[in-house]
């Protein structure tokens, strides 16, 4: 017996990718994912340095349109050896700006698998699913999985504590100039 | 008045892990297949090893031997493509195996509560008694799965 032909489908559609590298690895995001992307050196006068970061991956925050972004270490936040960051990548729809080795390329994917389910922890969170490309395959990465609610909670907490040690700091200083 | 249920025949692959051997039910498994590349990513499942392509989709390779045998199978290994059940959806995974596999037909004995989840049963063939495997216990997957299902689930995100 005959397999039964496969249906026969419209033209593929794709969706536009960037293949970056993080700790050496790579990964892939979608291109409308990607707000902006900055060189680290271009980033240094806008960042500014959490004096107690609540999150090891979170060492700096970059306000932009009167909102806090935080930069995530992708190579912490993955797990990898951490390797010298060149570019950042500001996340679309989320406050996250992702610090990354570089950009491999550009290019389309047509098909994305869901994470197999055997994939049972935090990777469930941090990939939209697998691409196969070239003859390997990429992880797609969640935009939103960088950072949980609960760590957006716990850094916004941890921010507003340091602003207001250093108002309460400028305020005493300012009495003691007096 | 109810009879004891009789043992049935039924079709099992076996397959070898170093020098012990497993089985499987039959029907729940797809092929194997010769060794294949296998693609790493970071990830948290440690009993994952990486992904295998077959026939166009990611399989992911569960590494049992830690467990079963008490270490990975590291040299020249297949691949057998087994179905994995997550409640009502189910999925391909890639099991190292050692050599080739056989299929036998053979009565099952099922596990007691004394056997590690991982026995779905025993089977006695050719003077071994052979561990049946329940992949649902051997391999990870969510804890939040129940009921069986029949077919493999084609999930896939759309680009």
């Amino acid at each position: 017996m005959r397999p039964v032909p496969a249906a026969k489908q419209g033209a593929a559609r794709t969706e536009q990718i960037i293949l970056f590298r993080v700790g050496g690895e790579l990964f892939a995001v979608s291109s409308a994912s990607v707000q902006e992307v900055r060189g680290v050196d271009s980033l240094g006068g806008s960042a500014t340095e959490l004096s107690q970061p609540g999150l090891r991956k979170v060492r700096h925050i970059v306000r932009r349109g009167g909102k806090t972004v935080y930069v995530v270490n992708g190579a912490m936040h993955f797990g990898l050896p951490t390797t010298p960051a060149a570019l950042v990548f500001v996340l679309r729809g989320t406050r996250t700006a992702l610090l990354i080795d570089g950009i491999e390329k550009m290019t389309a994917m047509t098909r994305l698998q869901a994470l197999p389910k055997a994939f049972c922890n935090e990777e469930r969170q941090w990939y939209r699913g697998l691409t196969s490309l070239d003859q390997s395959v990429v992880p797609v990465v969640a935009p939103e999985g960088f950072l949980t609610p609960e760590e957006v909670a716990l850094l916004d907490a941890g921010l507003q504590s340091e602003e207001t040690t250093e108002a309460g700091t400028d305020d005493e200083e300012t009495e003691w100039t007096q | 008045m109810s009879q004891p249920a009789e043992p049935r025949v039924q079709s099992f692959v076996l397959l070898r892990l170093g020098e012990r051997r497993f089985a499987i039910a039959a029907n729940q498994i797809a092929e194997l297949v010769p060794p294949s590349r296998v693609f790493r990513f970071p990830h948290r499942t440690p009993e994952v090893e990486g992904v295998i392509v077959r026939r166009g989709r990611i399989v992911p390779v569960c590494d049992v031997g830690g467990r079963l045998i008490g270490r990975s199978l590291k040299s020249l290994r297949l691949y057998l493509i087994a179905l994995r059940r997550y409640g009502a959806q189910a999925e391909w995974v890639a099991l190292p195996v050692t050599g080739e596999c056989e299929l036998i037909n053979a009565e099952m004995s099922l596990a007691s509560s004394a056997d590690s989840p991982h026995v779905a049963g025993w089977l006695s063939h050719a003077g071994d008694v052979i561990e049946v495997l329940n992949l649902n216990a051997l391999t990870p997957g969510p804890s939040d799965t129940g009921a069986p299902a029949a077919t493999p689930a084609a999930e896939e995100a759309r680009p």
